[in-house]
């Protein structure tokens, strides 16, 4: 049962012949992977990484690799609902569009433009995304648009405009091939860009290329890292500020790109210079080792193609532009920038992050990467044929929450995200979306923690398989992603439903689409619209594409000003930068404090991610039993001195509280973390867990010039929970939340499954298993005093239909052994002894954790594996048991696991 | 063994199961030091009484139950004095006097004398078709009168009365068992295995009726039924009183040798009369009269060991019952109803008539097995067993150790394998 079964859809060989598969991209990160679809005609779909894509070159990472297990149809929304008397009743779409633009148009009408927004999302395509901007800041006459991009690259977005006087990432993927140097800050790409990653893996093998991690904590990545860096929250500036002024004392500075392409060099070299005089302060501010510190700038200062890669850890902190500053400087100050292997590269954390930026899908752009001069926005007018243009920023995600609540914003359209879960302060957000005078949603799956706040109207969208149009990845490339499957029930695109709305207020003309063709081919001729190469987002050449031409457009990296342009795509290797006098701009980083110190009463700094199998709030990861099985429960790691300190250990509950808010996590104990600062992921929200909202305690300072708000590093304290009792449940069909302290729910083989804390023992569950499975034939274990109630629920064909396990906190039963047997047919009288038991007879234990969500693979045969062959290394592992040979994101931990191997005699 | 009279003289009254373990032992502890002598009222060789309901089912030969074969009781130059009951002992001239007059010195005498079987004080319980089950001789009398179509029932729903009730029904008869009490084997199982017991007991077409009394067996020249107290009358070709058995001490007692319930001994085995030991059911050790198989064989082991000069003592036996019959399996020892301040562990699936309950007592840190039942699946009995007789810590293994030895960390009670388990 629990033998690796390679997935049999993994790999593009095991997918039949014919029909020929839909090629399309990945749902989740930025790298914008091409995936292989086939339908089963059931409504499910075989996937497997498309060879051809550039991106990917048929790899994909486990995410991807399990998005087949994530197309079923029990979750979702699948017609329009419309609040009657307090009730949400089904609706048909006249009326529920109807009432959007009743609600919009009242409220506009009496409190002017700027009282309605659009919160958008990373997720959507970018012709949906291109209609709500139109629609917003074209005829509604607001640019309150904004997006869950804000919490993921805004800094970069704004770090660009600043150095470069666009929004423009100069490399591209090939330069992680052809770097001898890269520099991973603030990026987790080993488990957030696994096939980026791969990438990097790939080049380390082939030319040596070295791997410098910097990160406050030790991640997957940092493990892999020829050097890592363990910086202190925020400080990043001050450690490229260092670089800048030891790359000025090293004579590493190309003087004559400089004096021919930028500006600003003698003052922020200054700035550096006062920033990080020497070494040693550079050590004492980030809390790095000088000497790991001096070998950094040793290592840059001698390597020409260097690579930054930087994302979240960088992006998502109230400093994060002059970060992004920081490090642009010491590309521009080596001329390493626009040429092969070389240059910053900001790593983008959602599929259609770009896309949404090329559109202006964010307050403070327009569109088509155009700003809020008269000259834009009258530019924008005459190609739109707006009649009411917005002619000022709109309000950035934090900013149109706080207005949200203080009832300056009135109705609001949510579109394709879950801010009640994972903006900063969520729980304040959840209530100020609970009070709005008007909300709409727009989702595809029925209950989340959004949809929880009382919102007026639902839109059933369509999700990934349905959706066809386009998305951007990390280094410009645009590709599709094209529909595989029919629309379940009622659902629309969401760019249709946006048209409808304009259309209903008035705007037939200018909103007159049949197709995201027609979209796309409009966003392009906006792009190149009076363009001449001011600016440089320019796909012009793909304007007159037709139906069909679109439909198989592959993907292709911009700019593409003219039909056919194709070929070298990076940016500034020249110059030729969008800023006025056509110069890249260097800037002076602020000193950086956090925006808010820790203290007796807050004592530790929380730092938030992501986890390498799931992604976001897990409406579609969730559904996945393989991603589930990795890291199931919301969890909190620390290091070990704080965990001592705090009487914690592994697996107790602990609850995180800050001033804003507090969640309930397991602890997980490790080096991870430095000592002092705790890690948390983002993903768990109410509709998985119990108090599990990490973003509730998040505070929210925004970075000055971005509006991005801090997510790492927040004042909190942990206390341990003490819940008496712990077990699991496992269930066929889908149950309610199980009345307990504390709960996570993860997606398992044939059903799914409950974690559970409670202070109520064996006989309260035990009542509770028997009104929950009344009808069915059960076996059980109790021993009241030894706190463990275990029971087992079976069909008329003897399946196994729930399973139950409640034992002392102390020793918390292990689902291990037993988590994949919903699936498993008829039981035998042995396997029903050994489910009560929780383990196979014979067995040592369970048979571990997961380590390979792609071919399935726990712990405990590797570790087998290791201890047969004392010489076995992660190529053995692949080639027996095929753990790392897939994605490769657990290649990290493979290495963990030969480690903590005893070394051959 | 040898007949010098230089070898010291030891007579064993009794020929059963405890009388041949006892033989064994001391055969193998000192050779050629005794000579011995079993005296055994039956005329058969010792063979296995606890097969006697398989013989009845015809599931064995009797030829199956022979213990120990003629040629092995004289190999070891064991003397067999078979169909002769002992009349008398005389204790101080240290000798016994059989039935048929002649008169035996002892060394040493080792009463395995055993029990009888209960007959209850009704009316009718001369009449013929009125049985015992205990001895091949009640076999071979209820195979003379069990066949198909016979109606049989059997009063009494212990141990005893059960393996007869299967036996009978084995043999094809129509049969009934009639319990006192308010479950099947209240003494030995607690309410939800004495449940799963009934069922699968019914299963095998034998009518149980609970808390039921005899009121009288009625028939004229011959049994023809059972009368109950509630006036029900169960027609029966077949009565089997089952109800009990009582030690066969009157030997000893008419001796004048010590006696309660059975005869009693001290930890050496010992009567209070010089070099007079008595083993198994007969025997009364610290107010305990054993019923099984199992203290007899530990009395005979330790009673050999002493005899061949080693040291050794009986401190009791944590009492165990392991009822296999045509495939219902059921086993308890200890204290498996749980006495004030225990505490239990059941583990149960009705689906697959599995039931456990295992019993456990807090003794400061430590958490010991007191007692257990199972049914169903009987096979970890004897690994309770030993948990409860060695008292180790189980505390460890808690969570796990109602599922068995095979679910257990292998390291776990590594050191505590039951012997020849």
């Amino acid at each position: 049962m629990n033998a690796p079964v390679p997935h049999p859809l993994a790999d593009a060989a095991a997918l039949p012949a014919t029909p020929a598969p839909v090629k399309t991209t990945c749902p989740y990160c930025g790298v914008g992977c091409g995936v292989l679809a086939r339908p089963d005609g059931t409504g499910g779909a075989g996937i497997a990484g498309d060879p051809a894509h550039p991106a990917n070159r048929g790899r994909l990472c486990s995410k991807g690799s399990a998005l087949g297990e994530t197309l079923g149809l029990s979750t979702r929304l699948l017609e329009p609902m419309l609040r009657l008397d307090g009730e949400l009743v089904p609706a048909s779409w006249d009326a529920a569009l109807g009432a959007i633009a009743d609600a919009f148009r009242r409220t506009i009408e009496a409190h002017g433009p700027d009282s309605v927004a659009l919160y958008l999302s990373g997720q959507l395509l970018t012709e949906d995304y291109y209609a709500a901007n139109k629609l917003a800041k074209g005829f509604l006459g607001t640019a309150n648009v904004d997006t869950n991009s804000r919490l993921c690259m805004a800094s970069s977005v704004a770090g660009h405009k600043r150095a470069f006087g666009s929004d423009t990432v100069p490399g591209v993927y090939a330069d992680l091939d052809e770097a001898d140097l890269v520099v991973l800050v603030g990026s987790n790409a080993a488990w957030c860009h696994p096939i980026l990653f791969r990438h990097l893996e790939a080049a380390r093998e082939r030319r040596g290329t070295k791997l410098v991690v910097i990160d406050p904590r030790r991640t997957a990545s940092a493990e892999e890292a020829d050097l890592f860096l363990p910086v202190a929250p925020g400080m990043d500036s001050v450690l490229f500020a260092g670089l800048l002024a030891h790359l000025a004392e090293a004579g590493a500075l190309d003087e004559g790109y400089v004096a021919a392409h930028t500006s600003g060099f003698e003052a922020a070299l200054a700035g550096a210079r006062a920033l990080a005089p020497d070494v040693a302060t550079v050590a004492a501010r980030t809390g790095v080792p000088a000497a790991d510190i001096a070998r950094f700038y040793a290592l840059f200062a001698a390597t020409e193609r260097s690579v930054t890669c930087y994302s979240q850890g960088v992006n998502q902190s109230a400093q994060g532009t002059d970060k992004v500053g920081a490090i642009i400087n010491c590309h521009l100050a080596t001329g390493r920038i626009g040429r092969p292997g070389m240059g910053p590269f900001s790593l983008t954390g959602q599929p259609n992050a770009m896309g949404g930026r090329e559109v202006g899908g964010l307050a403070n752009q327009l569109a088509a990467h155009m700003g809020f001069s008269p000259e834009e926005v009258d530019r924008v007018r005459r190609f739109w044929g707006a009649p009411n243009m917005a002619t000022r920023e709109g309000l950035k995600a934090v900013d149109m929450m706080a207005a949200v609540g203080e009832g300056r914003i009135k109705a609001l359209w949510v579109l394709g995200t879950n801010p009640a879960v994972s903006l900063p302060r969520a729980d304040e957000v959840r209530e100020a979306l609970s009070r709005l005078d008007f909300l709409a949603v727009s989702d595809n799956v029925r209950a989340n923690d959004t949809l929880a706040c009382r919102p007026h109207v639902l839109l059933p969208a369509l999700a990934w398989g349905e959706k066809d149009g386009t998305v951007t990845n990390s280094e410009r490339r645009i590709s599709r992603q094209r529909a595989f499957l029919d629309p379940p029930g009622e659902a629309r695109p969401d760019w249709w439903a946006l048209a409808q709305l304009g259309r209903r207020l008035g705007h037939a003309d200018a909103f007159h689409w049949r197709s995201a063709a027609e979209i796309f081919r409009e966003h392009a001729a906006l792009s190149a619209f009076e363009n001449d190469g001011t600016r440089d987002f320019d796909i012009g050449g793909l304007a007159g594409l037709d139906d069909a031409a679109f439909d198989a457009m592959a993907p292709q990296q911009w700019p593409v000003r003219m039909p056919g342009d194709g070929g070298e795509t990076r940016f500034f290797a020249e110059g030729g930068f969008f800023t006025p006098d056509r110069r890249a701009r260097f800037i002076v980083p602020a000193d950086p404090a956090p925006a808010a110190g820790v203290d007796d009463a807050f004592p530790l700094v929380l730092n938030t991610g992501r986890i390498r199998d799931q992604w976001h709030t897990m409406t579609r990861t969730g559904l996945s039993p393989r991603l589930g099985g990795h890291l199931p429960a919301p969890f909190v790691e620390m290091h070990p001195a704080d965990a001592r300190a705090l009487g914690i250990a592994a697996g107790d509950l602990v609850r995180l509280a800050s001033p804003q808010g507090a969640a309930v996590l397991e602890a997980r104990i490790g080096d991870g973390p430095r000592p002092g600062e705790v890690f948390a992921p983002i993903h768990w929200s109410d509709a998985n867990a119990a108090g599990a909202r990490v973003n509730a305690l998040v505070a929210g300072a925004t970075d000055p010039f971005s509006g991005q708000p801090e997510s790492k590093a927040t004042p909190v304290r942990a206390e341990k929970v003490a819940a008496r009792f712990r077990g699991f449940l496992l269930a066929r069909e889908s149950q309610s939340p199980p009345a307990a302290l504390w709960w996570a729910r993860v997606a398992v083989e044939g059903g799914e499954g409950w974690l559970i804390a409670d202070d109520a023992g064996p006989l309260a569950w035990r009542a509770r298993m028997a009104s929950l499975f009344a009808p069915f034939e059960r076996s059980e274990f109790l021993d009241v005093e030894g706190g463990t109630y275990r029971a087992a629920a079976y069909d008329g064909e003897g399946r196994l239909a729930a399973l139950l396990s409640i034992g002392p906190a102390a020793s918390a039963p292990d689902w291990a052994a037993v988590k994949d047997l919903l699936n498993a047919g008829g039981l035998g009288a042995a396997e029903r002894r050994a489910v009560l038991a929780g383990r196979m007879a014979g067995a040592a234990s369970g048979c571990g954790a997961l380590v390979c969500s792609c071919f399935g693979v726990p712990a405990d045969p590797i570790r087998a594996l290791i201890e047969a062959e004392p010489g076995a290394d992660v190529a053995r592992i692949g080639a027996v048991l095929k753990a790392g040979t897939n994605c490769g994101s657990c290649v990290p931990e493979l290495k963990r696991l030969l480690a903590a191997a005893p070394l051959p005699a | 063994m040898s007949t010098s009279p230089l070898c010291e003289q030891v007579v064993i009254v009794g020929n059963g199961m405890a009388a041949a373990k006892f033989c064994e032992e001391l055969a193998a502890q000192a050779p050629d030091r005794f000579a011995l002598t079993v005296i055994g009222a039956e005329p058969h060789l010792a063979y296995n009484r606890v097969l006697l309901s398989s013989l009845l089912a015809g599931e064995v030969g009797a030829d199956d139950l022979v213990l120990k074969d003629a040629g092995w009781w004289a190999s070891r130059g064991i003397e067999l004095k078979l169909g002769t009951p002992v009349a008398a002992i005389d204790t101080a001239a240290r000798q016994v006097r059989l039935a048929d007059g002649s008169v035996l010195p002892y060394g040493k005498l080792v009463l395995a004398t055993g029990s009888s079987a209960i007959r209850l004080p009704l009316p009718g319980m001369e009449l013929p078709g009125v049985m015992t089950f205990r001895d091949m001789a009640d076999v071979e009398a209820l195979l003379a009168a069990a066949r198909p179509g016979t109606r049989a029932v059997v009063i009494g729903g212990g141990l005893l009365g059960l393996e007869a009730a299967t036996g009978l029904a084995g043999a094809g008869a129509q049969t009934a068992i009639i319990h006192l009490a308010d479950r099947l084997m209240e003494r030995q199982l607690d309410a939800p295995a004495a449940a799963l017991l009934r069922q699968a007991v019914e299963a095998r077409g034998i009518a149980v009726h609970l808390e039921a009394a005899t009121l009288a067996i009625e028939g004229d020249g011959r049994v023809e039924g059972l009368r109950l107290a509630d006036g029900r009358l169960l027609p029966a070709d077949l009565v089997v009183v089952a109800c009990g058995v009582r030690p066969n001490a009157e030997l000893a007692r008419a001796a004048g040798i010590g006696c309660g319930r059975g005869i009693l001994i001290d930890d050496h085995l010992a009567t209070d009369a010089p070099d007079i030991f008595a083993i198994g059911e007969c025997a009364e050790h610290r107010g305990q009269v054993y019923g099984l198989v199992e203290p007899a064989y530990e009395q005979a082991r330790v009673l050999a060991r002493r005899l061949a000069g080693k040291g050794a003592a009986y401190a009791g036996s944590v009492l165990a019952t392991n009822l296999k019959v045509s495939g219902v399996h059921v086993f308890s020892a200890g204290d498996f109803l749980g006495a004030e301040g225990t505490q239990e562990m059941v583990l149960a699936d009705p689906g697959l008539g599995l039931y456990r309950r295992l019993v456990l007592r807090r003794d400061g840190d430590a958490t010991r097995l007191v007692g257990a039942v199972l049914f169903g699946d009987t096979a970890d009995g004897l690994f309770y067993l030993d948990l409860m007789r060695s008292g180790r810590d189980i505390g460890a293994t808690r969570a796990a150790l109602a599922f068995g030895r095979a679910y257990l960390a292998p390291d776990a009670f590594l050191d505590s394998l039951p012997e020849a388990a």
